[in-house]
């Protein structure tokens, strides 16, 4: 398994929003553990909350990357806050939107919403909202304890470069 | 603006920022051993601290960068008086109490209260 939590970018504005979606599927091993029948009820598939804020990272964390054309090595640094409010089930699409809130040379702070599609016999359902997540990133190299990370951008890798190519943004330098 | 009124709006960054409650945020507090503020905090806190009052805050102008790494402003686990001397220039509103009496570069952190973060958003307003 690939640690993918989103299957593609609908829009991007550089330096200021990214929106991408995830298909929750029951192919995901973890989603028959999580949670599995017990005596006193059925099966319960639920997408972990964690993964919901993963996912969210990532698709802040491409936008942050994006803003620099992904030579700053951009990792997660704080989850400023996270509230999620509705469980996200097999068959569901989340639709994830980031947008920066601040981003200097050492990391960016990004706000974000998640809200929750779920299929019907008429179509897809208006989306409601599931949760937000905002978040703080460090670009490694300039981070303030001044130590030194390998020059190979080891963030953004080649799965990251097959889903921009996917979503059309073709900015990205092949990973090396 | 008011002191009061600026060590509200601190008080109230630090809560959000550091997930602490009111009452821990006193003005002798210190930021990072009593209310347990790691490096990327420090970064939000500056990024809050910007929203809430509407000025800049420069890289490394909260905080300086790289002290403890530099072999001029610290040797053998002290804070030399070179190193002592650039703090005292690049953060006047700090009280070097604590770090004069035992210079132990520990206690770098002690001089980072919210009395002293007050004092350079107090500085700051005045200057713009």
């Amino acid at each position: 398994m690939r640690w993918m939590w989103i299957d593609r970018i609908v829009e991007l504005v550089p330096r200021e929003k990214l929106v991408a979606v995830k298909q929750v599927s029951m192919a995901e091993d973890h989603l028959h553990d999580h949670f599995e029948s017990t005596d006193r009820r059925p099966p319960m598939p639920i997408m972990p909350a964690s993964l919901i804020v993963e996912g969210m990272a990532q698709t802040a964390g491409i936008l942050v990357g994006h803003a620099e054309g992904f030579k700053e090595k951009v990792v997660l640094a704080k989850v400023s806050k996270a509230e999620i409010d509705l469980d996200a089930q097999p068959g569901d699409t989340i639709r994830y939107t980031a947008e920066i809130e601040r981003f200097t040379p050492v990391g960016a702070s990004t706000t974000g919403l998640i809200e929750l599609f779920s299929w019907t016999a008429a179509g897809l359902s208006e989306p409601r909202v599931l949760g937000r997540v905002d978040l703080m990133f460090s670009h490694l190299d300039n981070n303030m304890g001044g130590q030194k990370f390998p020059e190979h951008n080891f963030v953004f890798s080649e799965s990251f470069a097959t889903l921009l190519s996917l979503s059309g943004i073709d900015s990205y330098p092949c990973p090396g | 603006m008011e002191r009061s009124e600026i060590f509200e709006k601190v008080q109230e960054v630090l809560v959000d920022a550091l997930a602490v409650d009111d009452d821990e945020v006193k003005p002798t507090a210190t930021l990072i051993t009593d209310l347990g503020a790691e490096s990327i905090d420090i970064l939000d806190i500056s990024f809050k601290l910007e929203q809430a009052f509407g000025f800049k805050i420069a890289q490394g102008e909260l905080f300086p960068e790289g002290v403890a790494q530099n072999p001029e402003y610290v040797e053998a686990g002290k804070v030399t008086e070179k190193g002592l001397g650039m703090l005292r220039e690049r953060l006047p509103h700090f009280d070097f109490t604590a770090i004069e009496a035992d210079p132990s570069v520990e206690n770098i952190a002690e001089i980072f209260t919210v009395d002293a973060l007050v004092n350079f958003c107090e500085q700051k307003l005045q200057a713009a």
